[in-house]
């Protein structure tokens, strides 16, 4: 009588996938390589931290509403923390993201990290030009009106209608966030499964050769 | 915001001077960042045991 060898679930295959993938002292490590010891290695983690103050100031403003930043002056605080740290947010992308162009920093198997980068940038321009439209201001209105004759001109104007309230409020505060956040997650947990690039003259110890 | 934006114009270049003020920021900025020392590494690792 043989016997019956039990077939491997998909959770234990995931898991051992993940263990092998990103192992915890991967995920939360405690030393980092001589290299990161360099201001330029700062602007992720600072991009990180601008788009924190940004969900946070924007939890704020959707619970409080227009009239409340329009008109409070606790409500302009809370709308200028807003601008303001998306302001910094993307001045630290652009520095982090010509900081590792020029490491090229998709070597060593990194092309993934490098094009989740890529995407969540471009995230990040739509969901920061959806923010412009839903100021309810006569700002965002002359906005909406000149954006809605480009958009017409490449022929999306009826899928993406930027002068549709509702259509740019959800898109700013719940679906591109929502796409942003998980790009953003899967990037950091990227960088965290492959280590943080070495500077392209720096001797890989461990595969004894050049990277 | 109720102003009316400065504008740099020459030939086919034209930009707003509040944004040429941003973009000449990140580019000092990224070159502060490549040159300035960072702290707790006077040692140096660009030499020596420190690389890897």
């Amino acid at each position: 009588m043989s016997i019956m060898q039990e077939k491997e679930m998909w959770t234990s295959k995931l898991r051992k996938s993940w263990q092998k993938t990103l192992p915890v002292e991967k995920l939360l490590p405690d030393t980092q390589p001589a290299y990161v010891a360099s201001w330029i290695y700062l602007f992720g983690v600072a991009t990180l931290a601008s788009l924190g103050v940004i969900i946070a100031s924007g939890i704020v403003l959707a619970f409080e509403g227009a009239s409340w930043y329009h008109y409070s002056n606790v409500g302009h605080f809370i709308n200028s923390m807003h601008f303001w740290s998306v302001q910094f947010f993307f001045v630290f992308m652009v520095v982090h993201l010509w900081g590792k162009f020029w490491m090229a920093a998709w070597r060593g198997r990194r092309l993934l990290t490098w094009i989740t980068g890529a995407v969540a940038f471009v995230a990040s321009i739509a969901t920061a030009f959806t923010g412009y439209l839903i100021q309810t201001n006569f700002d965002s209105q002359w906005i909406s009106y000149e954006a809605k004759d480009g958009f017409n001109s490449v022929g999306i104007g009826s899928r993406f209608n930027v002068t549709n309230f509702g259509q740019m409020i959800l898109l700013h505060v719940a679906f591109l966030p929502i796409v942003l956040g998980v790009i953003t997650m899967i990037h950091v947990l990227m960088v965290r499964a492959k280590g943080v690039v070495p500077p392209i003259d720096a001797f890989n110890a461990e595969l004894g050769e050049r990277k | 915001m109720n102003l009316k934006a400065v504008y740099i114009h020459i030939g086919w270049f034209q930009m707003s001077v509040t944004n040429l003020i941003i973009v000449i920021g990140m580019v000092v900025l990224f070159g502060l960042a490549l040159t300035l020392p960072f702290p707790g590494n006077s040692k140096g690792n660009k030499k020596g045991k420190g690389r890897k």
